[in-house]
């Protein structure tokens, strides 16, 4: 038995270079079952983070009782991350909404279907009428659903309404990894495989807190770290989180400023000569733009900028540039930061010009913060078209318009789709008169809660929240639609790695809560969604008829599924995309033969200017005659939106703990997750605590020019000068007039960056002081992680009994 | 030789410009992209006007009279709202193509007088603006429906 709250990680199963990572089978069952008395298990993966872990859900009168991982899949060989094992518990909470509601004055009541769908199209037809009506709606959906209620949603979007103004959360987690493949291998698509990891001889997490959002993919990097011939380390990232740890050099860089490191790596890359000749002669273009702009940063100065030692920088380099299998992976601390798609290129450039793509162990993986949000992107349910099209190549959307039966100009692809925060801006405006939100929390996840807050309440604007719980956000909605969830719906879903896996219907929904495709598919019925010829734009009945329609919409592009049916995906491992009749087992690696999908008749994108976002158009785009090149873009360093100053001097960055997922609206739920993480910390470096007479567990006020929070304090590895808050905290579970500030968006900017468009989570500038004294008690962070403590001595963060799950070898 | 007048009025074009994106990003300070890229362009525009500052001295003692109606005004102050928003980067765009065109001008004048130092300033500055003007088309574009169609 082995206690998952206190070892997420698990027993060790050490693996060498080019074997097959060992099997081990980890598995929850509440209230001291075992398999004998399950049932019946139901085939799935995990949705509270974005690895894709094969799980089986466990049923027994007609209730979940718990879940296994699956041994036969080829991305966690039958691991489970902690959130996992004890996640699906929030299934089964009390408080799940069972009915649609509806607010009738100051307050929502409960309804039914019929009253809450018609007030829904009933506003809906209303604004759809008459001259840019379609203007009227917008669409703020999620990473969290499935692949078809995405492809559904787009449709009713994109050619039933005929709206630019849809966007996901995705963009707060993955828009720079879209953005960043894009723009340097001209479509999204995940370069690397999960595999990487066992054939790698160094690996290099840049922002990316591994330990703690993936966690499956660390236990593989931790075996091989364990196991003969293990791969070299690099951690770049302001906290000593357990990769910082970890890692053989880690570089503790001061927040928003990767750009200034990373080019600063390139260059030394560069000046000695590990650098792949042929290969960038063959494949890429920019290389002597690129030497021009990275020829300014030597480590004298990425030092200054950073706040590291230049010594580090180059031995940094040597790390980089000694390997020959190079494993990369990018997260939000490049992703949430400054120059965040700049950066992320420049990523993708280290492994360019070393020609380390397409090969075992030589990928990338630019990571996805939610479960789904692949989909996202390539069903078009965000800022992006269906089939991973450009926007801007009439041909694409000439096929679209074919594909769904409408007029070409119905489809909006007159400029790039509206991205989440104008979205919100247009809202606040009041442009936007109907928002739509689906399976998120605005309300705690975007900068600067307290303009997020006013803008939902603005009573001409109609707001529409789908979700499982009266989230902080549901509680300012107009209509609330009861969603069910993860386990009683059935659907696909695909990961980082391009990993597509089915995910099967276990129980019932409780009370009258609806998959939400069936609430899409009710909206666009009721609406009378037609084609150009008068008949139903969306005939879909079910999930399996949706995945049969988007593989055609794939077809022929980069994310094919044209080779996966249901079937196919019953029984064995998840299958990576692309998949066709050429390559019915999916396609391990991308770019393995050094073809970029940069033709210009097939690219997703003309290009962007990094540090503006300004677009280049087709002519310009054919004049750098691409023919199969990737390209390699990089911009200077220049400084955050924010800095610190005299009245906020310190810098603020968020992120997130192991046990908690996004505003915790399930992981809340499941006692084992939320006892382990129950309440807002801040994180503060000794230096910085002992001058602010601040000592572990004392109440803390942490203030930026936008608002204020309190917080116990945890005095952990931090970089000094750097505050961290868990961004999970919100106020669902505390009393309505009780509600004392405690979310760390509350203090974040509205900033993005100019490509990508994601807000800038990881650079604020705040003023921390003394409130009160904690009396000796420690603050409620987690030992484990991020968090742990560096000064003092504070008990250990276990499960107990409760949380006793078995892990077998096999 | 008239060059001076030109590097004068592309001087003045640049820091006309500089303040003009300073004012549109503060009066559109609620639109946080607009309110940071152009501040970042404002920057851009004041280095443009600095590096032409030498070339300016050097040419100063040629100078002829200056012509008659060498300076246009291009730009009167901000507006407010969708609307005014687009109104005011059609502003800058005009603005910024002036700086575009006479950035053309002034390089045909330094292949002229053989001033391969004015041309190399010439030619990252000219790529600059033309980034410049992409910019402020692609957010217009953006704009556009939604001020003009959907907003009451």
């Amino acid at each position: 038995m082995v206690d998952r709250i206190a070892d997420p990680w698990g027993e060790r199963t050490p693996y060498g270079p080019g074997e097959q990572w060992p099997v081990r089978v980890d598995r929850f069952l509440a209230d001291g079952r075992s398999e004998s008395d399950v049932e019946r298990w139901a085939q799935s993966a995990s949705v509270l983070h974005s690895n894709g872990d094969a799980m089986d859900i466990a049923v027994a009168g007609g209730r979940i009782v718990g879940v296994r991982g699956r041994a036969v899949d080829r991305v966690n060989r039958g691991r489970l991350d902690p959130k996992d094992l004890y996640g699906w518990q929030a299934n089964h909470s009390p408080d799940r909404l069972t009915r649609p509601l509806v607010r009738d004055g100051g307050r929502l009541v409960e309804t039914d279907w019929d009253t809450a769908m018609n007030q829904v199209v009933a506003r809906s037809k209303e604004l759809l009428d008459g001259p840019g009506g379609w203007g009227h709606f917008g669409f703020y959906t999620t990473g969290q659903l499935f692949l078809e209620e995405y492809y559904a949603l787009g449709v009713i979007g994109k050619a039933g309404l005929g709206t630019p103004h849809m966007d996901g959360n995705t963009r707060l987690c993955t828009a720079t990894a879209a953005a960043a493949l894009k723009a340097s291998f001209g479509t999204d698509g995940q370069p690397g495989s999960y595999t990487d990891i066992d054939h790698c001889d160094a690996i290099a997490l840049w922002g990316h807190n591994a330990a703690e959002t993936q966690t499956v993919l660390w236990m593989r990097m931790l075996d091989r770290r364990r196991g003969p011939n293990p791969p070299t380390m690099l951690a770049v990232d302001p906290r000593a989180t357990s990769v910082a740890r970890e890692a053989d050099l880690h570089l503790a860089v001061r927040n928003g400023t990767n750009m200034a490191l990373m080019n600063g790596l390139l260059r030394e890359i560069i000046r000695r000569g590990w650098y792949d000749r042929d290969y960038l002669a063959a494949h890429t273009i920019g290389f002597e733009e690129l030497c021009r702009v990275v020829d300014g940063y030597p480590p004298k100065r990425v030092a200054d900028i950073c706040d590291v030692p230049a010594a580090d920088v180059e031995r940094a380099a040597e790390l980089l540039g000694a390997s020959q299998r190079l494993l990369s992976t990018v997260l939000q601390g490049f992703y949430q930061s400054n120059q965040a798609t700049a950066a992320a290129c420049a990523v993708n450039n280290l492994h360019l010009i070393r020609g380390m793509i397409g090969r075992p162990g030589a990928g990338i993986y630019q990571m996805n913060g939610q479960p789904t949000a692949q989909n996202t992107r390539e069903a078009g349910a965000n800022g992006d078209l269906p089939g991973l099209r450009n926007w801007e190549n009439t041909a694409h959307i000439e096929e679209l318009a074919r594909l769904w039966n409408v007029d070409v100009d119905m489809i909006p692809h007159w400029a790039p789709p509206t991205h989440a925060m104008q979205i919100f801006r247009y809202a606040e405006q009041g442009s936007i008169k109907l928002l739509w939100i689906t399976a998120t929390n605005p309300a705690v996840s975007l900068p600067d809660l307290s303009r997020i807050r006013r803008i939902l309440k603005q009573p001409e604007l109609f707001v529409v929240v789908q979700d499982l719980f009266l989230t902080e956000t549901a509680e300012l909605a107009d209509v609330v639609l009861p969603a069910a969830t993860w386990g009683e719906k059935t659907g696909t879903f695909t990961n980082v790695d391009r990993t597509v896996h089915l995910s099967e219907k276990a129980v019932e929904p409780p009370g009258e809560a609806r998959p939400d495709l069936d609430i899409l598919l009710d909206y666009a019925r009721r609406m009378d969604f037609r084609d150009r010829d008068g008949r139903p734009l969306i005939p879909w009945r079910g999930p399996e008829e949706v995945f049969e329609a988007w593989k055609e919409c794939s077809r022929g592009r980069p994310c094919d599924y044209t080779g996966l049916s249901y079937d196919r995906l019953r029984g064995g491992s998840g299958i990576q995309w692309p998949c066709t009749d050429e390559h019915p087992d999916g396609t391990e690696r991308l770019y393995s033969d050094g073809v970029f999908p940069t033709d210009p008749d097939y690219c997703e994108t003309y290009g962007q200017d990094l540090a503006t976002g300004a677009e280049f158009t087709e002519p310009e785009y054919r004049a750098k005659e691409p023919n199969g090149r990737a390209f390699l873009h990089t911009v200077d360093y220049q400084p955050s939106p924010e800095v610190p100053d005299d009245e906020h001097p310190m810098l603020l960055t968020t992120g997130r703990t192991v046990y908690q997922f996004h505003t915790r609206t399930k992981t809340a739920r499941a006692p084992q997750l939320d006892a382990a993480a129950p309440e807002v910390w801040v994180e503060l470096n000794p230096d910085d605590a002992g001058r602010l007479g601040i000592t572990e567990g004392d109440l803390v006020g942490v203030a930026s020019p936008r608002g204020g929070i309190q917080a116990r304090a945890r005095l952990s590895g931090i970089r000094p000068g750097v505050a961290f808050l868990p961004f999970h905290y919100g106020y669902f579970d505390v009393d309505p007039h009780d509600r004392t500030p405690r979310a760390a968006n509350e203090l974040t900017l509205t900033a993005w960056d100019p490509v990508s468009k994601q807000p800038i989570f990881k650079v604020a500038a705040v003023a921390v002081t003394k409130l009160g004294d904690g009396g000796g008690v420690p603050s409620p962070a987690p030992t484990v992680g991020g968090s742990a403590p560096v000064v003092g001595s504070v008990p250990d963060t276990v499960g107990g009994p409760a949380a006793q799950s078995v892990s077998e070898r096999r | 030789m008239h060059l001076a007048h030109y590097l004068g009025l592309l001087h003045r074009a640049q820091t006309n410009l500089a303040s003009a994106f300073r004012q549109v990003g503060d009066a559109h300070a609620e639109e946080p992209d607009i309110f940071h890229l152009c501040q970042q362009q404002a920057r851009r525009c004041d280095a443009h006007a600095e590096r032409l500052r030498p070339f300016t001295a050097r040419y100063a003692q040629d100078v002829a009279t200056e012509p008659d109606r060498l300076y246009s005004q291009l730009f009167t102050g901000t507006r407010t709202g969708g609307l005014g928003l687009l109104r005011d980067l059609q502003d800058l765009y005009l603005m910024a193509a002036e700086c575009d065109i006479t950035w053309t001008v002034v390089g045909q004048a330094a292949y002229g007088a053989r001033d391969e130092e004015l041309l190399a300033v010439v030619k990252r500055c000219e790529e600059e603006t033309a980034i410049q003007l992409k910019w402020l088309r692609t957010r217009m574009k953006q704009a556009a429906p939604q001020a003009l169609v959907v907003a009451e």
